[in-house]
């Protein structure tokens, strides 16, 4: 274990220069960035770069949801952004990636599901919601969150011929949404707790908790990470401040 | 409709009726069954022994390695046996939720695999997997610092509970999931998830609610330990 950043901390400072409620710089959103796809989005957060993709297909829903449409989300760590990625089916630490973007999504109920119907009980659609980091410098929670609401913001419906969706011909109908979540990532160095941790300080830190808040400030979905405790005035203090976190991350969505 | 009386009479604050039992598997170094309410979960603790590949050895201390598993019959819709991505997650947040309270600097280059089934399922799963869990590690033998203490809290309709069974998971104007782990002396939280929706000042007051629910796992914890070696001291 490293303990210089974590000296560093006590002493009020981090490894990169930041303040300890400070995001890096740039957080950048391009979407459109792979023509093929129903919707794309790349995520510049400082050095750290992710890819989100939305394809859809029609299939049949899930027995207790014959009126919604599905999402499926994945993610894959690939060994081009990260020294310590190894090819092969995700592990773990892939997927648990997957399920936090995922529950940011599905429990913020940010796709109007229902309107993915398209007749109850047989047909409806499917959105795959597919995340892929390009460069890993940490925090690829944050990132790949924001890239999935920016790649299902720009995503559109493509054509449907009777039950065949023609692959490639796009309509201009937009994926309906109802709000926008945004997740902020938390880490605790020492006693000092940090927003938006670099990777750095990521191969140091003891606890993470990642947030998932909605425009309105309320919380969605939350994951701790990490092996050492929190208490309950930490956390409590950690969601405060990805609710105040979050507000300032959203202004690039606008 | 508001969420008034709960589906089984509980109080809001109510944590089901517990049962726990250490020492169920003989062939195991440790192993425990935890039952909460309708959910059962059945731990158990193979360890120390030699980690291959020894990439995955530490040299300065022992590794915790975690396998939750639903079986096939525990769940209304047959769960198709083998692991998922569900069964993944839960088994990587359980072993953070148990590492912390155990001492392992005496085991290096070993491993303590500790495999969790869950043969009922009325939610509450991966809390009473890591009660279990908890004290498999315990009757193992393993040195730890404290014991883990889990359970769920979280929002049904709008009214804050404890340890939601499968109805009130599935309510029909949605519920708000917050599995929480605690080792009960130091008052530190090892697990800690969410999924909903919670104002950050409903989460505090449900995370007081779960610590107090926390104290009555406590107890049937340590009375299941109790049981398992009370005749010991007397040799």
């Amino acid at each position: 274990m490293n303990t210089e950043i974590k000296a560093l901390a006590e002493k009020g400072h981090r490894v990169d220069g930041r303040k300890f409620d400070e995001l890096r710089k740039p957080i950048k959103i391009e979407t459109g960035i792979s023509n093929k796809a129903e919707g794309s989005a790349r995520v510049t957060w400082g050095n750290t770069v992710v890819l989100a993709g939305i394809k859809m297909n029609v299939g049949t829903p899930y027995p207790d949801s014959q009126d919604q449409g599905v999402l499926i989300t994945g993610a894959e760590l690939s060994p081009m952004s990260d020294p310590r990625f190894l090819p092969g089916p995700p592990g773990p630490e892939a997927i648990e990636l997957a399920r936090i973007i995922d529950r940011g999504v599905r429990e913020s109920k940010m796709i109007d599901m229902k309107k993915l119907c398209v007749r109850e009980g047989e047909l409806v659609w499917t959105v795959f919601l597919d995340i892929y980091p390009i460069n890993n410098d940490g925090n690829l929670i944050d990132a790949a969150a924001l890239a999935a609401v920016a790649a299902l913001k720009s995503a559109v419906f493509p054509k449907l011929d009777g039950d065949k969706v023609l692959f490639g011909e796009f309509t201009k109908t937009k994926i309906p949404l109802k709000l926008l979540p945004i997740t902020c990532t938390l880490a605790k160095l020492g006693n000092k707790i940090v927003v938006d941790p670099c990777l750095e300080e990521e191969k140091d830190f003891e606890v993470r908790l990642s947030v998932a808040v909605s425009e309105k400030g309320d919380v969605h979905a939350m994951q701790k990470g990490g092996m050492v405790g929190l208490d309950i005035s930490e956390a409590d203090e950690m969601i405060k401040l990805a609710v105040k976190k979050s507000a300032e991350i959203r202004k690039v969505l606008k | 409709m508001a969420y008034t009386k709960r589906f089984d009479g509980r109080k809001f604050d109510e944590i089901r009726a517990m049962d726990a039992k250490v020492g169920v598997i003989d062939r195991a170094i440790g192993s425990a069954m935890f039952k909460m309410g309708n959910t059962i979960a059945y731990a158990a603790v193979y360890g120390p022994r030699d980690l291959f590949p020894s990439f995955l050895q530490n040299s300065s201390r022992g590794v915790l390695r975690c396998y939750y598993d639903m079986w096939s019959f525990s769940v209304t819709d047959r769960k198709r046996p083998g692991p998922t991505r569900r069964s993944t997650e839960i088994s990587k947040v359980s072993e953070a939720a148990l590492f912390p309270a155990l001492k392992l600097g005496a085991f290096a280059n070993t491993t303590f695999d500790v495999y969790i089934n869950i043969t009922q399922a009325d939610a509450g799963t991966r809390t009473a997997g890591i009660n279990a869990a908890a004290l498999a590690l315990a009757d193992a033998g393993v040195p730890m610092e404290d014991l883990v203490c889990s359970v769920a809290v979280g929002k049904v309709g709008d009214k804050i509970c404890v340890d939601l069974d499968k109805e009130e998971e599935d309510f029909e104007e949605g519920a708000t999931d917050l599995p929480v782990a605690i080792m009960p002396r130091s008052g530190k939280i090892t697990l800690l998830q969410m999924d909903g929706n919670m104002t950050p000042k409903e989460i505090k007051e449900a995370l007081t609610m779960a610590k107090k629910a926390m104290e009555k796992v406590k107890k049937v914890q340590v009375k299941a330990l109790r049981d398992k070696y009370k005749g010991e001291d007397k040799k």
